[in-house]
């Protein structure tokens, strides 16, 4: 075992995790751990943009662009937060290009802008051009622009370390920890791949910046390594999740791949049609039709295909038509999204609509934080030098349904927030004795799972945990199917303790790796399923057939999902609790496009 | 700018998503086990079942859940943008998740080795250092002086359009470890540095070219490259690679950028 020692660490070099890390590296000693190479994080896989109210194609105001976000998130978004970050994407953006972000350029050569769903001019008039972007290859660009500036600043990686454990002052997942008892962290600890030692690392302020979980579905939009890590830990240490039932499926999946076609295909004039052709969204959404928020799109295409109107041999999708946009404009606006049809579905957009049907993309929910990103403990209660900005967090900017574009904002704006935060935190705070063998929880599942000589595997607990998500958890809910999904996960979640690993080696054993984070995919969907089956509501990207409206009466409120022991050390259960909407301009209305 | 469609002379063998046949595939892989009493690299075959619009990676994928854990390689975002899973596959360097099974005739069995002229770590895994050290020799940021403006800079879109191909980047390493030259010899700077080079040299934005070209006007740097087009042909990104390193040596006779 090696132990390190640093004023700030941070968990994740995506977006967020890199944002934080330029701005606590030059204020603290700051060591970053990722599991990937930083320019592998899925950042880089976004594509559309990233919006803010320069005004520079059209008038926009950030006040437009901060109700949009709580119109898009339908009410359950923290106004403050969305305040917060519509005006600080501003200055975030104009950083960006600062650091040497390639933005789209207008005729006078300021950063060009685009539409997209759901951001609207005057308060949903019309769409508006606010998405800032480079092609359909703005995550990408951000993630090498960013990685670019910590290469500058000599910022201290360590690549391919996964951290297992968060090691805080008090066990949390008891529930017994009084309101008001100060908590703290201490370090964290990780698994070094190339080697298979074992790490602690002592900090005053530890950031979780570990981006999202989307591989607990089948269908995703969402990188393999996408196992909801940093989410996972915190649940297991006895830390809430908030608002986990939210999870977005983008619209536009590559069909049957779940490959990522951006909005932006939409926000450059393509069009979704059904089996006859027709122009579906202009029955669901007659103003913004295809600029819908991306959870009215998504029914409505499932909608279509249940209702037997769907494409293809099976009539499982939909078509993405671009066939009427210019080559030469597909080329220069979305070159990567139109290479993913060729290369993966053998189709051509400029002469073929592309078979498309949504995809798990987002997790809304995450480790709750405010404004500054520091992690809650409790709808009050912060823990004292956690931090945790990006897709792990829940600050909560997306409500019950994310707009585009609004992720990368969200990395941006919150990740230099968390940045400033910890190194801040780390100034004052004095360092903390790490608790008695702070490997002793890692060393044990490590070597369960090593030592069993036989055992299940890891890939078809995996496979049905993601098969039963799809079928009962996905765009259409009812109380029927989340309780078989909830029995399902249940049951997996019982085979998981016999899982064993075939790879007994200590380098660079990826087979070991992947059984760990099959424990915390298993973990979150447990909470992401109870969460929705105690949301008997229909709002966002959370949909029940059982219970098609908004109940603004009962749950206008956020829900604070505990992992809880059990009555034996295996068994763990989920409480659920509420914290309050933070509301201040808009109050709920009825959501139309 | 996209990159050439691989089976651009076939479009019609797809007929419907959904509709595609399954076939039986061998992969010839290049294994290396480091813990091994005796450490020595050796093939191992395996055939597995796939379908119309499979990739060399679900192939992998199979083997690794179905057949032998311990089948070890990198992989992120399956879908060409992270640039993790490069590897030799029948020879030629390709990110696995790009890679259509259906493209490469499976009648035959397909090799998978790592890429060449970086130590092997585990199996198709290897030690990506060098060539991150390579990348960060020359200065893969944009440098100014003076004051940040309070807005944004300006840049017409015919400057943007300038260095637009190498912007395109995903660092995977398939151009350098396909460079013969680097093969031979490890102190290359090589291609995917270069490109990184070029990205900034060519911005208007930028003003560090004059400390970038001298770096690259080092014994190991630009003139190296002897043209022989394997980057180009590797790049999973379509970046005309072979043509940014001879725009770079033109630069640096005429120093005009």
């Amino acid at each position: 075992m090696q132990t390190h020692q640093y004023d700030v660490v941070i968990v994740g070099a995506g977006g967020a995790g890199m944002r934080a890390a330029l701005e606590s590296s030059t204020r603290a000693r700051t060591a970053v751990l990722t599991k990937l190479y930083p320019t592998r994080s899925h950042t880089g896989a976004a594509q559309g943009g990233m919006c803010a109210a320069l005004a520079n194609v059209e008038e926009d105001n950030w006040e437009w662009h901060t109700f949009d976000t709580v119109k898009g998130g339908d009410y359950l978004v923290d106004q403050d937060a969305a305040e917060v970050m519509a005006k600080e994407a501003i200055e975030a953006v104009l950083d960006l290009e600062r650091m040497g972000l390639p933005f789209n350029r207008t005729p006078e050569g300021r950063i060009d802008q685009r539409r997209f769903g759901g951001h609207t001019r005057n308060h949903g008039e019309a769409a508006v051009r606010r998405s800032c972007y480079a092609a359909d290859r703005t995550g990408h660009m951000i993630l090498q622009t960013l990685y670019q500036q910590c290469v500058k600043q000599e910022v201290s990686f360590f690549n391919e370390f996964y951290v297992l454990d968060v090691l805080l002052t008090e066990d949390l997942s008891t529930g017994e920890v009084p309101e008001g008892t100060p908590v703290r962290a201490s370090g964290v600890v990780a698994y070094e791949l190339a080697t298979g030692e074992i790490h602690v690392f002592r900090a005053k302020s530890v950031v979780f910046a570990t981006g999202g979980a989307g591989k607990i579905f089948k269908t995703t939009s969402n990188a393999h390594t996408l196992t909801g890590d940093g989410m996972a830990l915190a649940l297991r240490r006895g830390i809430p999740l908030e608002d986990m039932e939210f999870f977005q499926f983008h619209p536009t999946g590559l069909a049957g791949l779940g490959i990522l076609l951006s909005e932006a295909a939409r926000g450059e004039g393509g069009i979704l049609r059904n089996s006859e052709g027709e122009r579906f969204m202009e029955r669901y959404a007659p103003t913004i039709k295809d600029l819908a928020p991306r959870d009215m799109v998504a029914r409505a295409m499932a909608n279509e295909v249940r209702e037997g109107r769907g494409c293809g041999p099976e009539k499982d999708y939909v078509l993405l038509d671009l066939t009427h946009l210019e080559p030469a404009h597909i080329d220069a606006k979305l070159p990567d999204i139109t290479e993913f049809a060729r290369t993966y579905l053998g189709v051509e957009p400029y002469t073929e609509p592309v078979p498309v049907y949504p995809t798990a993309h987002y997790a809304m929910g995450g480790v709750p934080t405010t404004i500054d990103a520091e992690v809650l403990r409790n709808p009050t209660d912060v823990v004292g030098g956690l931090f945790a900005a990006g897709e792990v967090a829940c600050v909560s900017v997306h409500g019950a349904n994310r707009l585009g574009t609004n992720s990368l904002l969200d990395i941006n704006v919150f990740g230099k927030r968390a940045g400033i935060a910890a190194a801040a935190y780390a100034a004052t705070a004095d360092w903390l004795d790490l608790p008695e063998d702070p490997t002793a929880l890692v060393i044990g599942e490590i070597e369960r799972m090593r030592d069993k000589a036989q055992g299940e595997r890891v890939s078809d607990v995996r496979r049905e945990l993601q098969e039963t998500m799809d079928a009962n958890a996905q765009v259409f809910r009812t109380a029927e199917s989340l309780e078989k999904a909830r029995d399902d996960v249940r049951a997996l979640k019982k085979r998981y303790l016999s899982v064993s690993v075939q790879d007994k080696g200590r380098r660079f054993n990826t087979d070991l790796l992947e059984a760990l984070e099959l424990g915390f995919l298993l973990d979150l969907a447990e909470v992401v399923v109870a969460g929705a089956l105690a949301r008997e509501e229909s709002r966002g990207g959370h949909f029940r057939e059982d219970f098609p409206t908004r109940d603004d009466e009962k749950f206008l409120h956020h829900t604070m999902a505990y992992l809880r022991r059990g009555a034996t050390p295996d068994e763990t259960e989920v409480t659920l609790g509420t914290k309050p909407v933070t509301m201040t301009r808009y109050q709920p209305m009825e959501r139309k496009y | 700018m996209t990159a050439v469609l691989e089976n651009s002379a076939e479009p019609d063998a797809t007929p419907e998503v959904g509709a595609v046949p399954s076939f039986d595939v061998t992969l010839r892989i290049r294994r290396f086990n480091p813990e091994a009493s005796e450490a020595a690299a050796y093939w191992e075959e395996f055939t597995v079942t796939a379908y119309g619009t499979d990739r060399v990676l679900d192939a992998m994928h199979k083997i690794k859940w179905e057949v032998d854990g311990s089948l070890t390689f990198r992989r992120s975002c399956a879908h060409g943008i992270c640039g993790s899973d490069a590897m030799r596959i029948n020879g030629r360097n390709r990110l696995a998740c790009k890679a259509l099974l259906k493209d490469l005739d499976p009648s035959k069995p397909i090799t998978i080795e790592p890429i060449k002229g970086l130590p092997v770590v585990k199996d198709l895994v290897v030690d990506m250092e060098p060539f991150f050290a390579s990348y960060r020799e020359i200065m893969p940021f944009l440098i100014t002086s003076g004051n940040a403006p309070s807005a944004e800079r300006l840049q017409s879109a015919e400057q943007r359009e300038r260095y637009d191909d190498t912007t395109k980047c995903i660092l995977c390493a398939a151009c350098t470890s396909s460079c013969p030259v680097f093969w031979n010899d490890g102190q290359y700077f090589g291609p995917a540095a270069i490109v990184n080079a070029h990205r900034f040299i060519f911005d208007s934005r930028d003003e560090g070219a004059e400390q970038r070209l001298e770096i690259l006007n080092d014994k190991e740097g630009v003139w190296r490259c002897r043209t022989v087009f394997n980057c180009t042909e590797a790049c999973p990104r379509g970046i005309e690679v072979t043509k940014a390193i001879q725009e770079v040596k033109r630069a640096m006779i005429t120093r005009a950028f």
